[in-house]
């Protein structure tokens, strides 16, 4: 086995994802098989390889600081789930 | 008169031009086909037939005003509801973005409506780009026009069923490991991924940042380099973007192939391809070395590992982009939690459908202590051995080519409950996006009566060569079949 059920859940959690314990089976399995299927790349020997995160290489950007246009308060709120004055509203947190 | 709704762009551009149309009557046209197939096809998740008539209509006063008008104005054209447009919802088929609502609009999008496109509605497409038959969709299947019983591919399904049931003269996708290929080959018509960098992601939801790519739908290859012609171009919003002197794709149509040197990567050739999608790539060959070009066998040894560390690579990067959907500042918030915690996993858990969560949870296993090095280091390295079979490959050869999709369009439902099935459908393509490189599917023939995509596959901003190459085949092959919808 590649992940285990306990795995899964530590997975979840770390992800944020509320699972149940038949999802928990489900997803188990599946990555499982999907895990299997890329443990192949373990078998090549790239010691010596460098890794590469863009196909592009790619310098910094920088660009002068200065002032520019910006979202409204309005258009920056106007997805919220709940908004209250100028702030987004969230449950409880401590 | 041919029904103004099978056309292609540069056909209706002169048609408009000479006033022979109208942008309104264009519109129109493209609608009524909407209306009559709509219902059996599923194509988009968003119809702007209001917005639609006011942009046509701005075309028509600016032709009637004398003022001349570029090739894409008054022109239908379908986005996929991945790329964000200012008042027009975006929901990436997710019931977490269902009633998302975009304060700007993506930088592709606006170059293509600064240019006078007449948008018909946004594209049904797997949730957040991830499948390969758009049946991850919160919503609704859609339908392939060539067999309505079987998928478009995917993820950009609804924009490759739009173009291929005349719902709209061409659309925009986005292609990670795939998504505009594989579903272009599957409902018969050109699709094409640029250069990585070559077009801006601004405003594009991101699904594995270091993969994905925009890129046009059409109905050949001359309309896919004036679309090329609009998309291209440095965007100071997206830090990947690319700075080179934009060249006029529509000058590489030529249709002499003398002294082009074609490589057939034997890997692809191979295990895993359907013997009818080889056979009929096969005689695709023969009218390339017809055409002067030389074609040989090549190799890409390590290329049997790019599904994997794909695998690997898109879901870690996924795992990061996606937890920005946290139920907080805009999208899905799951009602009644008790604290943040709960406001978040359940959110989450509500939100996004199994195949969001999956390719999460396998990017943050990747990613976790412990596995970071086993799993997306080596598949980091392994990105490099790919990159430089490769560049060893295109110093012998100036495209190579192969099947887009191992298989024609399958049926609905057959590979939802396997995953790891699923991915086979993109192992032609996943490589192209590992190297950053440009690739096109061009139609190249039928098998049991479904379409066949031959990939072409270029050097980095090699687009013009690619559409030359393609261009070319698709001039000689001379093939015109439409489906019966």
């Amino acid at each position: 086995m590649a992940i285990s059920e306990k795995d899964v859940k530590h997975v979840a959690w770390l992800a944020r994802l509320a699972i149940t314990d038949a999802e928990v089976q489900k997803f188990a399995q599946q990555l499982d098989v999907i895990l299997e299927h890329a443990g192949k790349i373990a078998e090549l020997d790239t010691e010596n390889i460098p890794p590469t995160s863009h196909a592009i290489p790619l310098r910094n950007v920088l660009r002068e600081d200065t002032l520019g246009a910006c979202l409204t308060p309005e258009a920056a709120l106007s997805n919220a789930p709940k908004k209250e004055d100028q702030a987004f509203v969230v449950p409880r947190i401590v | 008169m041919e029904l103004l709704y099978t056309m292609k762009i540069h056909e209706l551009h002169d048609k408009l031009v000479a006033k022979e149309i109208s942008a309104k009557e264009l519109t129109e046209s493209v609608f009524s086909r909407i209306d009559e197939v709509e219902g059996r096809v599923g194509s988009y998740l968003t119809l702007t037939r209001e917005g639609a008539f006011e942009q046509a209509a701005m075309v028509d006063k600016k032709i009637a005003a004398g003022k001349k008008i570029g090739p894409l104005a008054g022109i239908p054209t379908a986005i996929k509801d991945v790329m964000c447009t200012e008042g027009t919802r975006t929901t990436c088929a997710s019931k977490i973005l269902e009633n998302y609502v975009p304060i700007y609009t993506s930088t592709a999008v606006q170059n293509l409506l600064d240019e006078g496109i007449v948008m018909t509605g946004k594209t049904n497409m797997d949730e957040f780009a991830m499948g390969s038959s758009t049946e991850n969709s919160r919503f609704f299947p859609t339908r392939n026009p060539w067999d309505l019983e079987r998928v478009p591919g995917g993820s950009s399904g609804g924009s490759a069923a739009a173009v291929a049931a005349d719902e709209a003269i061409f659309s925009l996708g986005s292609d990670t490991g795939g998504s505009i290929r594989q579903p272009a080959a599957l409902c018969g018509i050109v699709g094409m991924k640029p250069t990585y960098g070559l077009v801006s992601r601004y405003g594009l939801v991101a699904f594995a940042s270091s993969l994905d790519q925009i890129g046009p739908f059409t109905k050949d290859v001359r309309d896919c380099a004036i679309v090329l012609n609009y998309l291209v171009g440095h965007d100071s919003l997206d830090s990947t973007s690319v700075k080179i002197d934009k060249p006029d794709y529509t000058k590489a149509l030529s249709d002499d192939l003398k002294g082009v040197r074609i490589g057939v990567p034997k890997e692809l050739m191979v295990e895993g391809i359907d013997p009818k999608v080889r056979e009929t790539v096969e005689n695709a060959l023969a009218v390339f070395a017809k055409n002067g070009a030389i074609v040989a066998e090549t190799s890409l040894p390590n290329i049997d590992y790019a599904l994997s560390a794909y695998y690997i690579i898109a879901p870690a990067e996924a795992s990061s982009n996606l937890a920005r959907f946290d139920g907080v500042r805009y999208g899905y918030r799951a009602p009644d939690a008790e604290d943040i915690m709960d406001m978040y996993m359940r959110t989450r858990a509500e939100g996004f459908g199994d195949e969001v969560k999956r390719r999460i949870m396998l990017g943050t296993y990747a990613l976790s202590a412990g596995y970071y090095e086993a799993y997306y280091g080596q598949a980091q390295k392994v990105r490099t051995l790919i990159i430089r079979d490769f560049n060893k490959a295109f110093e012998e050869f100036d495209v190579l080519v192969s099947p887009t999709s191992p298989t024609v369009a399958f049926k609905i439902g057959e590979r939802i409950d396997n995953p790891l099935q699923m991915y086979l459908s993109d192992i032609c393509t996943i490589p192209v996006n590992l190297a950053g490189i440009p690739a096109i599917s061009v139609p190249c023939g039928t098998v049991d009566g479904l379409p066949v995509g031959l990939h072409i596959m270029g050097k980095a901003l090699g687009e013009e060569m690619l559409l030359r190459v393609a261009y070319s085949f698709e001039q000689n092959f001379g093939w015109n079949e439409k489906p019966a919808l």
